[in-house]
């Protein structure tokens, strides 16, 4: 029996402008890594993607109440789950 | 503790007001240093709390106690006091920004679990009301076990009641349980500190937000960031332009004045030639300098040159540097000086090494001088396309060929010496604000007061001692010369001529003369020096204001021929050599301090140096084959 192929792997850098998503996990360890979790992006952590720049990167994200602006490679770090609208909203309320 | 001084450490992340409150506290009266071994800024001040003395020492902004680079490790081992020389602080004060408090829980968590005594700071209290963010400073205080004083920075409000709290360093309450460190677990510890006390999150900044969709936009925001870049350059070449002219013309009155109401001699030289020429020369730039300072201030305060990194960032990833680099690198227009000072904010320590050593080749406002004698005396002003004259278009040239030449020595940097990437990208996106007129005054003033500081010292003494190297010895002129051959032999036969004509044979292949050997020691000073020196040097022949300078260095030919001294090509040379070499002593003094070691001054000094004498050498012989 052949085990079903792994989900897709989905990472920050994929969603697109007005996407929400929640961090699940980083990829790997070291400095950047480290600096990323520094940040905020921990599991659990609602983000929406807002906008990229003219030239495509850098993107912005809203976290935690502050707007960060990532590159692509940095974003490829950062697994999430994308979230529908509706149920990111209820999770930004009051906690 | 009562009885020495009281030692509180600021720490908080980039944005976090922290500055704001060290300037409420001390008083702008800060003093500044480095810290032992890396480029990292130390700021420390006093501050009078309810009659006690306090030092007050501000950390550099950080977002985690966890570093990841030598630079961020200052602020661990310091407050582990583990940094020689500086005393460990007796307390913190831990300063976050009330909106994001979310994000800034994870550091103070670290900050608590130290063990110093703690206090926290919230700042921006309105913004967070404003965003109708609801959070009970009350709770906080007992859930944290440590006090809480919100405060609106630049406003003073609760400043007061936070002198209070500070003064009783001693009384503060201890954290029941020190938060957990490992990252996760902080996360989880700051969600549930945050379920108690944060009622209602604040939500959008909507004003923000309305700019952002406008000045981040695609297509508006590149046209914005165009005309902000043209803006600047147009205050850099024409607004400035009616002030400086009027301080010229009150400079030019001044020395007439002397000349008038003084009796004729060394005296009046020394202070006409001497004083007004060297420092009346440079005094003429600081319309400039304040309209720049002021500019680079408001758009910063704003919040504008953060999206301006956002938006070029791209560009400067190709040759691998980053958006603040950019920023940087555009404050070197007006001066190299704040240029270095401004990569503070970029946080990977190979990025900002590269981008302090080609900073000096963005073409500083101390080029101007230079290159609008040689332009106007030598390019004739002919309209070229419409209103485009050719002299303008020259020194557009001259700043291409600066900016074009720092990205490539950056690429190359980039690419070999400083090579690999140990930090990652990230740059926050602060709120927009409107800056206060009495902070962006004191800012002005204080570039204003350093930039005059700069005359009156470094640049009054090269004068004095120039005018000193210029005029003894006297040696006599055999009879039988004109006035003006006589008083060329005793200039030929000073101090200063004599070390022109030592150097002539290096500067020959340049197509250089002794007395523009002459201008080029002196401008090791300053750029702008050698104006004021060539100045001098004329003056011996023809009055002496710039109009008549240009005229003198257009008349004048090499000894015995009809030959000029400037030609075409000598012209170019020196030029294309301003546009290269290092000469300014206050670059290469911030150099020392901001990288912390003489190492990368003298490097930069010695490969721009190299690049500037190879490429006027080439430009003399290009432009030497062309006209012939």
């Amino acid at each position: 029996m052949r085990s079903p192929p792994p989900p897709p792997r989905l990472t920050l850098d994929a969603l697109l402008p007005g996407e929400f998503g929640i961090v699940d996990a980083l990829d790997g360890e070291g400095p950047i890594v480290q600096r990323l979790r520094d940040l905020g992006l921990v599991p659990g952590t609602p983000v929406q993607v807002l906008r990229r720049a003219p030239l495509g990167d850098p993107t912005e994200y809203e976290l935690r109440g502050y707007r960060l602006c990532l590159r692509e490679t940095e974003a490829r770090r950062v697994l999430v789950r994308r979230q529908p609208v509706a149920r990111a909203l209820s999770t930004e309320s009051a906690a | 503790m009562s009885e020495a001084v009281l030692r509180l450490g600021l720490v908080g992340s980039p944005n976090s007001g922290k500055t704001t409150l060290f300037n409420a506290l001390t008083g702008l009266r800060a003093k500044v240093g480095n810290y032992p071994g890396v480029t990292v800024e130390r700021r420390e001040g006093e501050a009078k709390l309810e009659g006690r003395r306090v030092v007050m020492v501000d950390l550099p902004g950080t977002y985690s106690l966890t570093p990841v680079s030598k630079d961020e490790a200052v602020v661990t081992r310091l407050l582990a006091g583990e940094l020689a020389g500086v005393p460990q602080p007796h307390a913190l004060v831990a300063v976050a920004d009330a909106c994001s408090i979310e994000r800034s829980l994870l550091l103070v968590a670290q900050v608590l679990a130290l063990g110093l005594p703690c206090c926290l700071v919230l700042t921006m209290i309105d913004e967070l009301a404003a965003r109708g963010g609801v959070l009970d400073l009350r709770r906080l205080e007992r859930a944290l076990g440590v006090p809480v004083v919100g405060v609106i920075g630049h406003r003073g409000v609760g400043i007061d009641q936070l002198r209070h709290v500070l003064s009783r360093a001693e009384s503060w309450g201890r954290p029941p349980i020190p938060p957990p460190a490992a990252a996760e677990e902080r996360a989880a510890w700051a969600e549930s500190v945050l379920s108690h006390v944060l009622h209602t999150r604040p939500g959008r900044n909507r004003v923000t937000e309305a700019i952002d969709r406008v000045i981040l936009h695609p297509v508006a925001g590149t046209l914005i960031f165009a005309v902000v870049m043209l803006t600047f350059f147009q205050l850099i070449f024409a607004w400035a332009q009616p002030a400086m002219n009027g301080l010229d013309h009150a400079v030019g009155f001044a020395r007439g004045w002397l000349h008038g109401v003084m009796p004729a001699g060394v005296a009046v030289d020394f202070l006409v030639d001497g004083v007004l020429g060297g420092v009346g020369s440079v005094i003429v730039f600081l319309p400039q300098i304040v309209l720049l300072f002021g500019l680079l201030y408001v758009l910063d305060d704003l919040g504008y040159m953060a999206r301006a990194a956002f938006v070029i960032d791209r560009v400067m990833g190709a040759i691998g540097l980053e958006g603040r680099s950019f920023v940087s690198l555009l404050s070197s227009y007006a001066c190299a000086v704040p240029g270095i000072m401004a990569t503070r904010t970029i946080p990977s320590e190979r990025d900002r090494l590269v981008t302090i050593l080609v900073s000096p080749l963005m073409t500083c406002s101390a080029r101007l001088p230079v290159y609008a004698l040689l332009i106007g005396a030598f390019v004739p002003a002919r309209r070229v396309l419409g209103p485009l004259g050719l002299q303008g278009l020259v020194l557009l040239g001259l700043y291409l060929l600066g900016s074009v030449s720092a990205l490539i020595v950056a690429a190359l940097l980039k690419s070999s010496f400083f090579r690999g990437q140990g930090l990652p990208f990230y740059m926050e996106l602060p709120p927009y604000r409107v800056p206060t007129l009495r902070l962006m005054l004191t800012q002005v003033w204080g570039s204003a007061r350093a930039f005059l500081r700069r005359a009156g010292t470094i640049i009054l003494g090269v004068s004095l001692v120039l005018w000193a190297l210029l005029h003894f010895p006297q040696v006599p002129a055999p009879a039988g010369l004109g006035p003006s051959e006589a008083a060329r032999f005793t200039l030929e036969h000073s101090t200063a001529g004599r070390i022109g004509h030592a150097i002539e044979p290096a500067i020959a292949p340049l197509g250089f003369d002794w007395k523009i050997g002459v201008g080029l020691v002196a401008s090791l000073a300053a750029r702008e020096v050698i104006v004021s020196t060539l100045g001098q040097i004329y003056a011996a022949s023809s009055q002496d204001d710039t109009a008549s300078l240009r005229q003198a260095i257009r008349n004048d030919v090499r000894p015995g021929t009809a030959e000029p001294v400037f030609t075409p090509a000598t012209v170019a040379s020196l030029l294309v050599f301003f546009v290269f070499a290092l000469q300014c002593m206050s670059t290469l003094a911030v150099m020392r301090r901001e990288t912390n070691s003489l190492r990368w001054p003298a490097f930069a000094f010695g490969y721009l140096l190299a690049l500037g004498y190879g490429a006027s050498y080439v430009t003399h012989q290009v432009v030497t084959a062309l006209w012939s």
